[in-house]
């Protein structure tokens, strides 16, 4: 339908053909500088992946006969189900524990990062020393992954979900200290320059126009790290730092599948459960940052 | 204040709002108390859950803080860089494991991201009407990413042997959920106009998709899965705690049998490793931008 209402127009082009290669040369260039460089990356990306599935010990012969055994445990994980009561009494204490992990984490690592980010922060710190001391130390705690941070904590409190609360606050006070920080930075400059005019002093400055600006800003970063401390916590009991990924990773050890498969299906459901109220309650916070700080 | 053109009001007018201003006030101060008494409580019945104990802390503290002087000094008592040679006596092998962590990042990464890059598409509300496809392509990302990546890593390491192979699997099927259902936020915003000008020309879907949708996304595409990249760098780093290949399993046996200026070391080279990787990819991604503001 649209060829034969095109056809006239196509003609025309074809027989105009070298004037439109004259006017418009880069239209018809097929291997432009770009495109060389662009198909050379790709060309050496895949070359990179060829060379990793190699090196890694990737075979067909591996990957069927994995696959195959993970359609048969599929297979054996339905139905969920926990097997016994005593299991489904530790699956849901264990849900609790690395509930409370999370909350414990980043309520002690708010705490710790508030006093810490106003020396990250260029408005209110001390100094520019301090200031880039105090970056640096954050990032180095942030560099270091929770599981690792989890490890040393195990080795100096022993094992158990304390040690997991330590690992959330140390890595998180890494995390909220940047965030905290530079939330801080964004604050309205105006407030502290009233402050400054009636006589107040840095610390004045700090209790009376800075906090109460950014104090809405800070719960609702809180409490969207409480969201993804949640995930972070199901995952440190498989190295014996408490919560639920001590029962998942048992399980998956002694290939009780059906329970494996409950004990996902709880976290799913934990998860989505508590990202939909921390979202309310962020909103709530949010809607009432006007009339707190007026 | 006495020179002051403001007039107050009346005295029984004043003491009205006087009053009211009370009122509304201590109404905040209870609401902020009865926030704080329900955290206080939530936190005392965790931390009774937990078994948080502050004074084992308190007593345990100085070997937390203690145990960075001790991983930064050598079985014979010197300190770490006095002796370069000693403390990294197994670069060599920690090296080999650092580049396998990358390939495991970089493999799981590529693989994981061109299936999140298909999957995106039908997850994409304004190329798909068809809500059951739609559906399940939205409910499979979503399970994909909300299991972390060390459970697969832990249940692969079961069906495929220890190994890297599990751990690139579990990193590839966590960035399908994770680039998938980011890529298909920024399909849904892409411009409609191509979309609807493509269609009208009569192109197929597949062709519709190439040459109405690809070149808007493919420059964000690409940053967000160099993201992705660094987030996997770290995330492969500690995939050998569960055996799934990589340095994690030296630097847990390095942690749990306490050859402390090993830790030091290996976390070292991990911690420079991964700041290199993210500078290089912040080049990139900045290249990639600005590429993106010129076309």
């Amino acid at each position: 339908m649209s060829g034969t209402a095109t056809a006239p127009l196509r003609d025309a082009a074809l027989a105009d053909l070298q004037s439109l290669k004259r006017r418009h040369p880069d239209a018809f260039r097929t291997l432009d500088r770009r495109r060389v460089a662009g198909l050379f990356a790709v060309f050496a990306a895949l070359a990179l992946l060829c060379f990793g599935l190699w090196r890694l010990g990737f075979s067909p012969g591996l990957l069927l006969g994995g696959l195959g055994q993970l359609a048969w445990f599929t297979g054996l994980m339905l139905p969920p189900d926990p097997g016994s009561w005593s299991i489904l009494l530790s699956t849901l204490t264990g849900l609790g524990e690395t509930l409370a992990i999370a909350f414990l984490g980043t309520g002690f690592a708010a705490l710790l990062a508030l006093p810490v980010s106003l020396l990250a922060a260029r408005n209110t710190t001390v100094s520019g020393a301090v200031r880039f001391l105090t970056r640096r130390s954050l990032d180095t705690l942030r560099g270091v992954n929770t599981l690792i941070w989890a490890l040393i904590w195990i080795g100096v409190v022993g094992l158990g979900p304390f040690a997991g609360v330590l690992a959330i606050v140390t890595i998180d006070v890494g995390t909220l200290g940047k965030m905290f920080s530079e939330a801080i930075e964004a604050a309205d400059g105006r407030a502290a320059e009233g402050i400054t005019s009636a006589g107040g002093g840095a610390l004045h400055r700090i209790r009376y126009a800075t906090l109460p600006e950014v104090m809405p800003v800070l719960a609702g970063q809180a409490l969207y790290l409480f969201e993804s401390n949640v995930r972070a916590s199901t995952i440190i009991g498989i190295i014996g730092a408490g919560g639920i990924g001590l029962q998942l990773s048992e399980m998956i050890r002694t290939l009780e599948w059906r329970a494996v498969s409950f004990i996902i299906l709880l976290i799913l459901v934990m998860v989505a459960l508590i990202d939909w109220l921390s979202a309310r309650l962020r909103r709530a916070i949010a809607g009432e940052a006007p009339g707190q700080t007026a | 204040m006495l020179t002051s053109p403001v007039r107050l009001p009346a005295p029984p007018r004043l003491d009205a709002l006087d009053r009211e201003y009370r009122d509304a006030a201590r109404l905040k101060r209870r609401a902020t108390m009865g926030v704080a008494v329900a955290v206080i409580a939530l936190a005392l019945f965790s931390g009774w859950l937990v078994g948080a104990d502050p004074a084992l802390l308190a007593r345990r503290l100085p070997v937390f803080f203690s145990y960075f002087d001790r991983i930064f000094t050598l079985d014979g008592g010197a300190r770490a860089w006095t002796d370069p040679r000693e403390w990294f006596w197994g670069l060599r092998r920690w090296l080999r494991l650092l580049g396998d962590t990358l390939l495991i990042a970089y493999v799981g990464t590529f693989l994981g991201a061109a299936g999140g890059f298909f999957l995106s598409f039908a997850s994409a509300a304004n190329l798909v009407s068809n809500r059951w496809l739609r559906g399940t392509a939205k409910r499979f990302l979503e399970f994909c990413r909300t299991v972390p990546d060390i459970v697969f890593a832990l249940i692969f390491v079961v069906a495929f042997g220890l190994g890297p192979v599990p751990g690139v699997l579990a990193l590839l099927v966590h960035t399908v959920g994770a680039l998938g259902k980011q890529m298909s936020e920024v399909i849904e915003n892409a411009d409609r106009k191509p979309i609807e000008g493509l269609t009208a020309v009569g192109a197929s879907w597949p062709a519709m998709v190439r040459f109405a949708v690809v070149p808007q996304i493919l420059p964000n595409f690409a940053s967000y899965a160099l993201l992705r990249l660094e987030i996997n760098v770290r995330e492969a780093s500690v995939l050998g705690f569960v055996g799934a290949g990589g340095i994690g399993q030296d630097l847990m046996e390095a942690i749990r049998k306490f050859y402390y200026a090993d830790v030091s070391a290996i976390l070292l080279l991990l911690i420079g490793t991964v700041m290199l990787i993210d500078l290089g990819t912040e080049r990139v991604r900045h290249h990639l931008m600005g590429a993106e503001s010129r076309a």
